[in-house]
């Protein structure tokens, strides 16, 4: 299946709207958002990974000049209610500010508000806090142990989720295999450490008893969160979603800085500001991802066909709770990657430490299973001497087979595997790279050549939630778009979220452009707030060309209905007399009578007279709010679950060589394939793919947060925590295939994550490839430089 | 106690009193109301911060603002045309949508344009050094490079 609908403006290169107001310095982050009678805080943070808090002395600081209010935690703690805690852990209660006891490094103790951020950071270091130091842990295999120090006390151990999911016949699938594997891989702490820090501005209206919120955010059911934790009716919180957001890739979640300058805007009635410094955001900032343990073992026959896998996932969630426990569950969506394995095996555990809290990481945790996969298949092909092309397209989904169920219970929607993972090895011109590589080896280097294929599931009614916390009944997760023809024929449309860089405003005047057939560029799309907007559930999940486009495709479709109705019946003709074209209703046959989308929009606001008969409503608006497609049922008993309707797929090849010496990777070639059906925005579509690879990249060679056995996080500023610069990152190529899904608006899928959930991988094969001649392997992201040298000087 | 400062900002003369502890940045985004240069780690990291000083891209995070004291200092607001429209390396960044949340853009468009007004053909290697002390955390940089070469190339035929 391919694509061949015509099309005149989804699929072709157009400048992207948002891309003008950054190149002018024109874009709005909250840091440009200064509200009159701010105030600004700065916090006093835990230096200790456990410890009681004996006494707060503030004195000192409040005395300082320009400090409006000190707050600590007891006092916020008795306003609010507790955070949100995705899996309901018993005895987990986080609020903003620690209580009697600090978990971690950085977490906030007390918050200082003064009229600049200057003053309040001095009043910061001015406050005294006598500490008695208490047992901690900071691996999460011990922490696993009884005897390991529970991280929350009510809790009584580490053990935050413990699951584990069968789904087919694993044990017999074992036993009639005549081959198995097992190995251990680990994924470090990273994150996805966007450029512009989390923050926040709140506002209380004493006249409108409104909370005014301004966000770095990028998180579902922020306003709900606000307003059950702050204990205020929901219409009572106005998030503004016309805030430009440095990056997010899941992590702006600053829930808890929410709660802490809502509390005080209304305690003080003063707007007031938070945002993170670097550190604060490294440490405090409750933005670390994933650090997994992956024990994994699987069952091949001699042509290294794949029968059975067993994977077992140990996440390190760090001292908060929040949804971090999830990152386990979506992983379930594409268990088996893009391989035809009969029966799965998973224990998932979730185990708590004193390190810094965990959020939603690009991929939402599924890049480190995608990690624990395609060494699997490596080793499977290293195994049997087989090339690791050969045996991915022995265990591919074949075309044929889609629509395809997976054990674990989700359905994939369409894709051509074989073809995809083709265009990959012409595009890096493989035969080529092999004898580069060799050539290289024959010198002396040590050179290798990665391949990862990823599965990337999108639109997803969070089926997660309920998938590990059964109390959660979410079966959607809807999206809205409302648009609005005005008295002169010009469209508005307003969206339901905010955006960190996915061009949601090219996305849907390219979608409305298409289906109105009207110019894009004249389409006005803004960004509404929480109590003008629909249900909406923010760009999460690689959702939002399927999500969002859905939802103005069908505002625009309904507009489109409308005006074909006011058009023919103005033409004095029936519905089938006429056509829609270029916005315009032109009656067939009659030498080219039309009436344009202009007038019919001045018939529709002002002349009722002229509206058909049946047509009672004034106006020329819709609404759409699209419902997740294939969504609207729980989880089975075995957790088998449809959590994603649509699944986008790539291909990675790169070409690395390793310093001999240093142990220094360099990315030397980089081709992706990807399928991610129709494309919206070309450009748009392209960099994401290159930009989540970069992201995915530094995953794999350079990032981590990096804890000592004192507890103390030693990679908290971007000396330490080293992401890629234009150096590190190659000039990706790029090959594009289009397996239209047949679930969405226009045949698209989700592209948001791809290029993080091949990326690792791929380098991680690539790495192992160079070390293979020397009888080494390192299974452990980051690969560090220091790592790799001392395996080869120890294999020298 | 605060120090008068007097410098020129895109070319209109500035004077202000502060604190001598405020940096560059801070002066520029709060002081001058320039919000386009943005502030991403301030320990002269990541580049979100740069600005042209006398035609030279610097981290403006790393220097008070009573240092620039005589200087001339260029914000990303200062690179359009003089009828207000926009620069060519502004517009070659937009063309090939080399940016996505633009947070790092205005940073980007400083190492960039101070890499152009050296160097007229400058070779992807030299794009990347000039371009290497500013993270971007979107892009994985290609588009980057593309706009930086589309606008060489650009200027070139002017
Ligand atoms: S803010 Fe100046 S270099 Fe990062
Ligand atoms: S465009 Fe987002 S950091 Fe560069």
């Amino acid at each position: 299946m391919t694509d061949t609908t015509p099309r005149i403006y989804v699929s072709t290169k157009r400048r992207p709207k948002e891309d003008g107001r950054f190149v002018s310095g024109a874009g709005r982050f909250v840091a440009d958002i200064a509200r009159p009678g701010m105030l600004h805080v700065a916090l006093v943070t835990s230096p200790y990974p456990a410890a009681q808090i004996i006494n707060v002395d503030t004195s000192v600081a409040a005395a300082c000049p320009g400090v409006v209010t000190i707050l600590a935690g007891p006092e916020l703690a008795n306003a609010t209610a507790p955070l949100a805690n995705a899996v309901d852990t018993p005895g987990v209660k986080i609020f903003p500010l620690a209580q009697s006891t600090v978990r971690y490094v950085g977490e906030w103790v007390v918050a200082v508000a003064a009229e600049t951020r200057a003053m309040a950071e001095d009043a910061a270091e001015l406050v005294e806090i006598d500490y008695d130091p208490m047992p901690f842990v900071v691996d999460p295999t011990e922490a696993l142990g009884p005897s390991s120090p529970p991280v929350h006390s009510d809790h009584g151990n580490n053990i935050l989720y413990d699951r584990v999911f069968t789904w087919g016949p694993v044990t017999d699938d074992f036993t009639i295999s005549p081959h198995q594997l097992s190995f251990h891989v680990r994924w470090g702490r990273s994150a996805t450490v966007p450029i512009e820090t989390f923050g926040v501005i709140a506002e209380w209206g004493a006249g409108n008893q409104i909370l005014d919120v301004w966000a770095s955010i990028q998180m579902p059911s922020y306003p709900e969160q606000i307003a059950s934790s702050l204990k205020i009716p929901l219409n009572r919180v106005r998030v503004h979603y016309d805030v430009d957001v440095g990056g997010s890739y899941g992590v702006k979640r600053g829930i808890k800085h929410t709660i802490l300058v809502g509390y005080l805007a209304r305690k003080l009635s003063r707007p007031i500001r938070l945002i993170e410094d670097r550190l604060e955001n490294m440490t405090g900032g409750d933005m670390h991802g994933p650090d997994r343990r992956f024990d994994v073992s699987v069952a091949f026959d001699a042509q290294g066909v794949i029968r059975s896998l067993k994977l077992r996932a140990l996440e390190d969630v760090g001292a908060q709770t929040g949804r971090a426990p999830f990152q386990l569950g979506k992983p379930v969506s594409a268990i088996v990657g893009a391989y035809r394995i009969n029966s799965v095996e998973y224990h998932a555990t979730a185990v708590s430490t004193n390190k810094t809290g965990q959020t939603a990481v690009r991929g939402f945790g599924m890049s480190p299973t995608n990690v624990a996969l395609e060494m699997a298949v490596d080793k499977v092909a290293r195994y049997l001497s087989l090339s690791r092309l050969t045996v991915r397209r022995r265990n591919f989904i074949r075309a044929y087979e889609f629509p395809y169920r997976i054990p674990s219970g989700s359905e994939y929607d369409s894709g051509n595997y074989h073809t995809v993972l083709a265009k990959a090895r012409d595009l890096s011109n493989l035969d080529k790279l092999l004898a580069r590589r060799d050539a290289a080896r024959a010198l002396g280097y040590v050179a290798g050549i990665g391949l990862a294929t990823c599965l990337e599931p999108g639109g997803g009614n969070s089926a997660f939630e309920p998938l590990l916390n059964p109390k959660n009944e979410t079966t959607t997760w809807p999206e809205s778009c409302a648009i609005k023809v005005d008295r002169t024929g010009r469209v508005t449309a307003t969206i339901a979220t905010s955006s960190s860089g996915q061009g949601h405003q090219t996305l849907v005047a390219t979608i409305i452009g298409e289906e109105l057939e009207i110019d894009p560029d004249q389409i006005q799309v803004l960004h509404s707030d929480t109590l003008s907007a629909l249900p909406g559930n923010t760009p999460v999940a690689s959702r939002m060309a399927i999500m969002l486009g859905g939802a103005a495709a069908g505002a625009a479709r309904k507009i489109r209905e409308r005006v074909i109705q006011i058009g023919a019946h103005n033409l004095g003709c029936g519905l089938d007399d006429v056509i829609y074209c270029n916005g315009r209703v032109v009656r067939v046959g009659y030498g080219g009578q039309f009436i344009t989308l202009d007038h019919i929009a001045l018939i529709a606001h002002r002349e009722f007279h002229n509206l058909p008969p049946g047509l009672s409503e004034p106006g020329l608006q819709a609404i759409h709010v699209e419902q997740v497609p294939q969504g609207g049922t729980l989880p089975k008993s075995d957790g088998r679950v449809q959590m994603y309707p649509c699944y986008s797929f790539a291909a990675h090849m790169v070409y690395a060589e390793i310093d001999r010496l240093t142990g220094k990777v360099s990315l030397e070639d980089y081709s992706i394939a990807h399928d991610c059906g129709t494309v919206i925005n070309p450009d748009i579509v392209r960099g994401m793919v290159i930009g989540g690879a970069a992201h995915g990249i530094g995953a794999a060679l350079y990032e981590e947060f990096v804890y000592n056995s004192a507890g103390q996080l030693l990679s908290g500023t971007f000396v330490d925590y080293v992401m890629p610069s234009a150096h590190e990152v190659p000039y990706i190529r790029v090959a594009e295939h289009c397996t239209p899904s047949p679930l969405t608006s226009h045949g698209q899928k989700g592209v948001g994550e791809g290029g993080y959930l091949g990326a690792p991988a791929a380098v991680m094969s690539a790495v192992n490839d160079a070390l293979n001649p020397f009888g080494v392997e390192c299974l452990e992201l980051p690969l560090r430089a220091s790592k790799l040298a001392d395996l080869l000087a120890e294999a020298e | 106690m605060k120090r008068a400062v007097t410098l020129t900002i895109n070319g209109e003369a500035i004077s202000s009193e502060i604190e001598p502890r405020t940096t560059l940045v801070d002066f520029l985004r709060e002081d001058v109301m320039l919000t386009g240069t943005h502030v991403g780690c301030e320990h002269g990291v990541c580049g979100a911060c740069s600005v042209l000083l006398d035609g030279t891209p610097i981290r403006s995070c790393l220097l008070f603002a009573i240092q620039a004291e005589g200087h001339e200092v260029t914000t990303v607001e200062g690179l359009v045309e003089e009828d207000g429209s926009l620069g060519l390396l502004q517009d070659s960044f937009w063309e090939t949508h080399a940016m996505q949340c633009g947070y790092c853009t205005p940073g980007m468009l400083i190492a960039a344009y101070g890499l152009l007004a050296e160097s007229a053909d400058p070779t992807e290697a030299e794009i990347r050094e000039a371009i290497s002390g500013n993270l971007c955390r979107c892009t994985g940089y290609v588009q980057i490079v593309d706009a930086v070469r589309l606008a060489a190339a650009r200027m070139r035929q002017q």
